[in-house]
């Protein structure tokens, strides 16, 4: 979209809902001190307009946090197009100014792979980032062959999986993440499998970019979102494997949410980030670009 | 990019490989109106199978891009998809997992505001019914092409048309070839049809698997340097999801799952629009097709009623039975959806007797004839002969199924 799509015509401009004037006037698609991307930073929520409010999500709800900081990390929300599936997340996601498709169970991976080539047609000179925001089970089980064979075919959109480790939307059955041993609805001996290593099944299919994370460091999850999207636009596939824990389902008291991701993660979900030669010598080559410029300044 | 004609063309992998001064079949096509290619263009006869038809039609069609998995017996007809790709006239195409991931890929596709092709068979159309059912409310213009095969338990690999009666009710356009000749001509009216602002749907071309995509029939094609204009991603009755538009707290695809009145209501009104648009599409069917259906021998005393290939059984038999002095009228149904209703009652003003054979257990379409003319004719309305499991129909069943037709209701 081009931004001066984004201004409202003066005559109109008083008419439109504060929610919007505040996006023109606040948002992340103005203010760029002359560069072509989002520049707000993570630090500065808060100060300014993000493009995702008013979600109906549960209170205290890590997910939220964590959606918010994707929608801060994406390069050019203005041409991104996020695509889910049934889930809490896309309660938060629909509410985000930035195109969501809300498809069928488990599609998102085939839907993109479709978008993405239509838009490259479509638009053979701008850059349109599709990325599939969606849950464990969205992704692992229903989800898992398009998952796969999206992967496989190295197609160039991000995915990222909101990890909550149940199935939190429809009551908090166990999922394919779902740790081995773990009591939920629909596991009442105990969850019999183990958790799917989704980041082996990654690193099998060779994606580009990988990377599991909790939303503890909100710089670094912003970060590895801008990373993640820039190397499916330039290299290949993406996969952002994210733990946004569910304090309903697994019974965390809402001021303890983030002590339990720092916990989980410290525990046992860690910080992993695996690149590929190829991404990496891109990511290297655009990172110090943008090092060389500040120096420069 | 490979060469220089093409380099402002939008393309993405088509010219891989291709030597420096290969021109994509595509370009070197003319755009012309779809009302000349349909009617004034000059055609050359071949003598060809309905896949290869059906990969002439796709070379005219203006493809953005074709994602099918094979399936008999529709696999010869996405391998010529495939050909086409790797001749330039189709920009992207790819082999999918399967038929779940293939439906929503092109949907995927088509939000993207492209013209998107998938074709399948029974079993597949079936296992991938679900994104199929949902591509009319995301208002997607898909042009699907479905080989009719039998999808019920024994497995079988035979025509049947069944699977058509699964559609008849998701909110498609709905179109059934009786030959080769149809299945060049169908695909390129329903593609312009689904993408006109006031009907922005999918559509389905079926046709009857082998007796069609196998065998090899007479088809008058148009010269291959002509195509179909583009699609206009702009011009839609929804936004394609290209992100060009000024930002909204909405998603297209809204997820109406409140449980109050509103959303009850609001996704109520979405289908009557989608059910709406596609008795919309009609117009456009009776121009490009000239006409929902076709009537042989207006005015006669009994009438055959069929579509696919059971009307080329069905003429057999009123060429033979006019060889014994009997006129025996009929009406070919082109479009299932929209379905002809005006057009079928005035053709039978005044019939006594109509017979609708079929290729499919169900008799799908005895059942949605007798519900669209009840109290609007006083026909008796028979259903036969019937055949499906791979059965072929000879025209003396027809004959037979007349004549005992005529004894019962003389």
């Amino acid at each position: 979209m081009s931004l001066e799509n984004l201004y409202p015509s003066p005559v109109f401009k008083d008419y439109l809902p504060i929610e919007y004037r505040d996006l023109v006037e606040h948002g992340p698609y103005t203010n760029r001190g002359g560069k072509d991307k989002q520049t707000v930073k993570v630090t500065d929520m808060g100060k300014f307009k993000e493009v995702i409010e008013e979600h109906p999500m549960c209170a205290g709800c890590a997910m939220t946090l964590f959606i918010r900081l994707v929608y801060i990390g994406m390069p050019n929300p203005e041409h991104t197009i996020v695509v889910g599936t049934a889930g809490c997340g896309r309660l938060a996601i629909s509410q985000a100014s930035v195109p969501f498709i809300y498809g069928n169970y488990g599609d998102t991976n085939a839907v993109a792979s479709g978008l993405k080539r239509g838009l490259e047609i479509r638009f053979p000179n701008q850059k349109k980032d599709v990325v599939v925001m969606a849950g464990d089970g969205g992704l692992i089980d229903i989800g898992f062959q398009g998952l796969m064979h999206s992967w496989f075919r190295k197609e160039k959109f991000v995915t990222i999986m909101l990890d909550n480790e149940v199935y939190g939307n429809t009551g908090g059955q166990e999922s394919g993440m779902t740790n081995h041993g773990k009591v939920l609805k629909m596991a009442p001996r105990g969850k019999f499998g183990d958790k799917v290593d989704a980041l082996g099944l990654a690193k099998v299919a060779e994606v580009d970019y990988i990377c599991r994370l909790a939303p503890t460091n909100p710089a670094r999850v912003a970060r590895t979102v801008r990373r993640a999207i820039m190397v499916a636009r330039e290299v290949g596939h993406s996969y952002i494997q994210a733990y946004t824990s569910c304090n309903i389902e697994y019974s965390i008291p809402t001021p303890d949410v983030m002590k339990d991701a720092f916990e989980i993660e410290k525990e046992r979900y860690g910080f992993e980030e695996i690149i590929s030669p190829r991404a990496k010598e891109y990511l290297d080559e655009i990172e110090k670009k943008a090092k060389k410029k500040k120096s420069d300044k | 990019m490979a060469n220089v004609k093409g380099a402002a063309v939008n393309r993405t992998a088509v010219d891989e490989g291709k030597p420096a001064d290969w021109i994509p079949g595509t370009e070197r096509q003319t755009v012309v109106d779809p009302m000349e290619m349909f009617h004034k263009l000059p055609r050359e006869k071949q003598f060809i199978t309905g896949s290869e038809a059906a990969r002439e039609s796709m070379r005219r069609a203006n493809i953005d891009i074709a994602i099918a998995y094979p399936i008999t017996p529709q696999s010869e007809s996405m391998q010529q998809a495939g050909y086409l790709y790797d001749e330039g006239y189709i920009k992207e195409y790819y082999r999918a997992e399967e038929e779940i991931g293939t439906f929503s890929a092109i949907s995927g596709a088509s939000r993207a505001g492209v013209r998107s092709l998938t074709a399948t068979s029974g079993p597949g159309l079936m296992r991938g019914m679900e994104a199929i059912s949902s591509w009319p409310g995301a208002r997607t213009p898909i042009i699907m092409l479905n080989m009719c095969r039998v999808i019920n338990t024994p497995l079988a690999i035979q025509p049947d048309n069944i699977e058509m009666s699964f559609m008849l009710n998701t909110g498609m356009i709905l179109l059934h070839a009786e030959n080769q000749q149809d299945f060049y001509d169908y695909p390129l009216a329903a593609i312009m049809a689904s993408e006109q602002v006031d009907v922005t749907l999918p559509a389905c071309v079926s046709t009857d698997g082998f007796f069609v995509t196998h065998a090899r029939g007479p088809v008058l094609i148009t010269p291959e340097e002509f195509k179909l204009p583009p699609r206009d991603g702009w011009r839609s009755a929804v936004p394609a999801m290209d992100n060009e538009n000024p930002p909204a707290r909405i998603s297209r695809d809204a997820p109406i799952q409140k449980s109050n009145f509103i959303s009850y209501h609001m996704h109520s009104s979405w289908q009557q629009e989608v059910f709406a648009a596609v008795h919309r599409s009609a117009k456009y069917f009776r121009k490009y097709l000239g006409g929902l259906i076709e009537v042989v021998n207006p005015g006669a005393e009994e009438f055959i009623i069929a579509s696919g290939c059971a009307v080329s059984q069905a003429r057999e038999a009123v060429r033979q039975e006019g060889e014994q002095g009997r006129t025996v009228g009929l009406i070919k149904i082109k479009t299932i959806r929209p379905f002809p209703i005006a057009e079928i009652v005035e053709a039978i003003q005044g019939v006594k007797r109509i017979l609708v054979p079929e290729f499919n257990q169900a008799g799908w379409l005895h059942k949605e004839l007798c519900a669209v003319l009840y109290g609007k004719s006083t026909a008796v309305i028979k259903d036969g002969p019937r055949v499906y499991g791979g059965m072929t129909m000879p025209t003396e069943m027809v004959l037979e199924a007349l004549a005992d037709f005529r004894k019962e209701v003389p």
